[in-house]
Order: structure tokens, then sequence, then C-alpha cells
């Protein structure tokens, strides 16, 4: 900056004095980061297809994805999507139909957290 | 790089930088309750996209997109907030908690000008000042941060600390 700046700088410089951040939340952040990390891993891996026939067993996996794989999990979606007209002409009724796109969902999931 | 890999590296990453993303979330939102948030959902976020920035960094430093994450959050705070605060910086919160006594003691009426100043700056000026001083990041970090050119930056920097001046001294006339 110019020299005529100088000493303003200075005192700018002083007057944004870093801020340290409070003591717990650098603990939160690590514990939220470890959690998180593990949490996603573990609901993926754990993620059998029979336990999902319950719709109450889908949240915590699908925010493992949301956590885990942001941009896959839309990447799954789009993928789902385009398998919907194939899915549809195999199925033999709703239920089939609802079976088969979770088992999609499931395998453009792996497919994807393995590459 | 492997997942393992990937997590030791972004916990480098956090603990380098988390000082520096507080201090921009801190006078970015004006309390210490929204720089709390803002942090966590900037290293949330940066968790997310880590392997894709590591991939296109190019082995420059990360610094810049975690800011840039940081603005782009506060951003949306104010936006679902629909209103800026209040009181964008919290005068004598933050001099208390930021400065040293002997600071507050020489000059405790200049620095809160100055604060008080850079509240009034338009937003890219106030965010140009913040990275440049709160945070030390050279003309280059902060173009990249800001998304402009360093010619550009420069220029912003030049003109915003220009205009405090002015400020400031019209405060004290």
């Amino acid at each position: 900056m110019s020299e005529t700046f100088g000493d303003f700088e200075g005192l700018l410089k002083r007057a944004l004095a870093p801020v340290d951040p409070p003591e717990d939340l650098a603990a939160r952040m690590e514990s939220t980061l470890a959690e998180l990390t593990t949490l996603a891993q573990d609901e993926l891996e754990s993620w059998e297809l029979s336990t999902m026939r319950d719709p109450r067993n889908w949240v915590r996996p699908v925010a493992a994805v949301a956590v885990g794989t942001t941009a896959g999990a839309a990447l799954v979606l789009l993928r789902v999507r385009q398998q919907h007209r194939r899915r549809s002409s195999r199925a033999s009724d709703p239920l089939d139909f609802a079976e088969r796109t979770l088992r999609s969902v499931a395998d453009e999931t792996r497919r994807i957290l393995d590459r | 790089m492997d997942k393992a890999q990937l997590d030791e590296e972004f916990s480098e990453l956090y603990r380098a930088h988390l000082r520096d993303v507080y201090s921009y979330a801190y006078y970015r939102v004006g309390n210490h309750h929204d720089a709390e948030d803002l942090t966590e959902q900037t290293f949330l976020q940066a968790y997310r996209h880590f392997e894709r920035a590591v991939g296109e960094s190019d082995g420059r430093p990360l610094r810049p997109w975690l800011i840039r994450i940081a603005h782009n959050l506060a951003a949306n705070l104010y936006r679902d907030r629909s209103r800026k605060p209040q009181t964008p910086i919290e005068d004598s919160d933050t001099l208390r908690t930021t400065h040293t006594t002997e600071d507050l003691v020489e000059g405790r009426d200049e620095l809160a000008r100055i604060l008080d100043g850079v509240k009034d700056l338009p937003d890219d000026r106030r965010e140009a000042l913040i990275m440049r001083f709160a945070l030390g990041m050279d003309n280059r970090e902060i173009a990249r941060a800001m998304g402009r050119t360093d010619g550009a930056t420069k220029v912003l920097l030049h003109r915003a600390i220009k205009q405090l001046e002015e400020i400031v001294a019209t405060k004290e006339g």
C-alpha cells in the first residue's frame, strides 16, 4: 500500500486484530467432523436393502449420503431418474417398482462411493 | 488419494485456518454466536467439497477457497434473514475481546472510530479490509477469495483504505 496510508494501516491492523475462536468451538468442531466422517461411512456400509423397506429407517442413511457425498448424491438421483423408464417397464406392480427404485439408489450410491 | 489421507489433510487445513475463518466470520457478522455458526457451516461445507478443491487447487493454498465459502454462507445468512445485522460489529465487545490492555489504554477511542468506520464501508471494501488486516492475506489471496483480478483487488484495497480514512476523519471532526 502507499506510504500515505502507512500510519493509518498500522491503526487499521490493530483495530481489526485477529479474533480467537472460543475454546469449546475447536473441540466441538473436531468432534462434529469426526462423527460425520464415521457416520457417513458406517451408515452407508450397513445400508442393507432389507432394512430400507421400513420408511422409518430412511432418514439416517439419506443424511449420511447428504453429509458424505452431496455431489455424489446428486449424481445418484440423476442416474436413478435416467433409469426410471426401464424400471417402470420391467416392474410387475407399484410395490415391485418401488423396490426396484430403492435397489437402484443403493447400487448407484455404492458405485459412486467405491470410485 | 485415499479417504484416510484426505481426512488427515482436511484436519490440517482445519487446524491451520480455524482462527482465520472465525476472524473473518466475526468481523463479517458482528457477533460471536453467528460467527460460531458460520465457522461450523464453513468447515462442514469445505469437508463435503474438499477432494474436488484439492484436485483443482493445483497445489495453491486453500485459504482463499475457505474464505470464499464463508463469504457465500454469510451472504446467504443475510438473505435468509432479509436484513443486515443491526450492529455489524459489536464495538465494545470487539475491543474488549480482541485487543490487548496496552492497545486499549493507548487508543481505545481511535480504534473504536476505525471499527465504526469499517462497518460504514460498502460490503466489498469492508471484506477486502477484513481479509487484509484481520487475516493477513496478500493481494493474490484476496483476489482469489473475492473472484477478482490481482489488479482490481489492489485498487479495491486502496479505495477502501482511502474511504475509511475519510470516514474516520469526518467522525473526528
